[in-house]
């Protein structure tokens, strides 16, 4: 069988969720190979996971030129070897960074491109939710072997032990890789909470909740059932919680099993970054806000009332 | 300096879009169409560019004819002349495509930095910087939420997954933005008037040496074989708290295994 890459996306010494959804999603496809990119050292840490969902090889690509610049690099590299194993599909996370990478790909194989894949079948036709969620496609590449870019969340991860050998690739680039360069990175705190757009669930806070200080409630709350805090976009434009985790149009598109609504209104901008997510809660005081068309249970009421007292009885039951 | 800066006429995202039923492209003709908002920003930073810097500003647009309103709308706010390419050809292109067409049409501009917007609403697709840098040999510094040039290099402060990264590169470079970087400016009653009389150049695909059949949807590298609305989502259960509004919202996760 074919190999099939899976660029792998990793965060602090980790591999992120993404990357096991697209193992198992690779395996349908062909034998999957993860590709790893990073600074010297990387790959060893993350290659027990790999190999449990499925890596049958890894591709290290280490190297000080691909940590310290933005994705031409990655792009060189992964050409590369596509050129030199010609895998049935290459799979990369939906990311701003992992759709970057993807696009210079593209480019210099010429080669089409599909980006927020939800499903990928053997024949190489892929569905996409378009116009936030409001359309699904079915689409191919028509030029080139299939290159698309997966939406976290699409499928559950499977484990599949496989042998994981790692395999050093050719890390050499051009200077015309290297015009972008990292001088500095600095993480913005998300504590012990799981990623935005990976998180199986998300509890968001909008205008309602009315400060940064009571933007705590939303924490709490998302603490107790193990999710990831969003916020619409009125929110983070009142500084009431940090712009990287806005939710909506201009921010993460997110597509959870649960998603927590509190004081959001329902705008469009806002719809269009959550409306795919399976199951959808709301707490808002306005009985018209839009929000409510989306959900799938509503309470009409004062959230600093109804929050806590949810928050309370979750714990009563546990 | 030179600065372009990207344009792209969408459906406006705030009213009901779709794909067209014969061939699947997105539906122009029944949706009301505007300016990408995140271009608006790109706009801005490009005039806040010029007015740091002097240089001069252009709009470069590819679209139909119903884009000439956007670019118009544009100009509006204070770019100093415009470029649309426009060709017939083009209806259905691909991103790989419209990036041939938009590099094409860069190179005749001599640009110093290109300024867009981090993506489109319709497409939401985020590649169009990149494949423009790779084809043109250039910088890419994307996502930038402050963006600060001096002489020949710039400094961007961009939005990733993990936080925040600062990067440096020369110029020129492709710098693409999100709505966080500034506020845009509204068009004085004098920029609607001025932008009537602004040089608007209309360039076909022969005039930048594309041939037809390698780009629209004869030459795309990607095909959109199925489309269907997907049903609108009913709602659900909708209490009105009483005291019990925490407890029934409870309920509910737990009956759904939240919880």
């Amino acid at each position: 069988m074919s190999e099939v890459l899976v660029v792998v996306e990793h965060a602090a010494g980790a591999v992120k969720k993404v990357t096991l959804e697209m193992l198992t999603m690779a395996r349908d496809l062909g034998t999957p190979s993860a590709v790893v990119f990073g600074a010297p050292g990387t790959a060893a840490p993350l290659a027990g996971k790999l190999a449990e969902y499925g890596a049958a090889k890894i591709y290290v690509a280490e190297s000080d030129d691909i940590d310290g610049h933005l994705v031409a690099p990655k792009a060189t590299v992964l050409a590369r070897l596509v050129g030199e194993v010609s895998p049935a599909a290459v799979l990369i996370g939906s990311t701003q960074e992992g759709k970057e990478i993807a696009a210079r790909v593209a480019v210099k194989l010429d080669n089409g491109l599909l980006t927020d894949v939800a499903s990928l079948a053997a024949d190489g036709t892929a569905k996409q939710a378009v116009f936030a969620g409001s359309t699904l496609v079915t689409s191919k590449v028509t030029r080139g072997r299939p290159l698309v870019t997966v939406r976290p969340n699409s499928l559950t991860p499977t484990p599949a032990p496989a042998a994981g050998d790692l395999s050093p690739v050719d890390t050499a680039v051009d200077d015309a890789s290297k015009l972008v360069k990292v001088v500095e990175r600095k993480a913005e705190s998300k504590g012990s909470r799981p990623e935005l757009t990976e998180a199986s669930i998300v509890v968001s806070g909008g205008r309602g909740i009315g400060s940064a200080d009571n933007f705590k409630l939303v924490e709490e709350f998302a603490d107790l059932l193990g999710a990831a805090v969003g916020a619409s976009r009125a929110a983070t434009d009142s500084g009431f919680y940090p712009h990287q985790f806005q939710v909506g149009q201009t921010g993460k598109t997110v597509s959870p099993q649960l998603y927590v609504a509190l004081g959001i209104s329902g705008a469009i901008q806002h719809r269009a970054g959550m409306q795919t997510s399976k199951t959808i809660a709301v707490v808002n005081k306005d009985p018209e806000a839009p929000i409510f068309e989306l959900a799938d249970f509503g309470v009409v009421g004062d959230l600093f009332k109804i929050v806590p007292q949810a928050a309370e009885e979750i714990r009563k039951r546990r | 300096m030179n600065i372009v800066v990207l344009v792209k006429q969408v459906p406006d995202s705030g009213s009901e879009r779709s794909l067209r039923a014969d061939d699947r492209t997105v539906d122009r003709a029944s949706a009301s169409n505007v300016i990408n908002e995140m271009d608006e920003y790109a706009i801005e930073e490009a005039l806040k560019i010029k007015e740091a810097h002097g240089g001069e500003v252009t709009v470069l647009t590819m679209g139909p004819a119903s884009a000439t309103e956007s670019i118009r709308k544009a100009l509006s706010m204070g770019p100093d002349k415009a470029v649309h390419v426009m060709d017939d050809a083009l209806h259905g292109s691909c991103a790989l495509a419209t990036s041939k067409v938009l590099a094409a049409a860069l190179a005749t501009l001599n640009a110093d930095i290109i300024v867009s917007g981090a993506e489109s609403t319709d497409g939401r697709v985020q590649v169009m910087p990149q494949m423009l840098a790779e084809r043109l040999g250039i910088a890419a510094v994307t996502g930038a939420r402050k963006l600060t040039i001096e002489g020949t290099s710039l400094t961007a402060e961009r939005q990733t997954e993990e936080g925040v990264e600062i990067v440096t590169a020369g110029m020129p470079a492709v710098v693409s933005v999100w709505d966080t970087i500034n506020e845009p400016r509204y068009p004085s009653f004098k920029g609607i008037m001025q932008a009537k009389s602004k040089p608007l150049t209309v360039l076909s695909l022969a005039d930048l040496g594309i041939a037809a059949d390698e780009v629209g949807l004869a030459g795309a590298s990607s095909q959109v074989v199925d489309a269907a609305k997907r049903p609108a989502r009913q709602a659900g259960t909708r209490v009105t708290d009483s005291g019990e509004g925490g407890v029934a919202l409870v309920d509910f996760l737990t009956s759904e295994k939240f919880v």
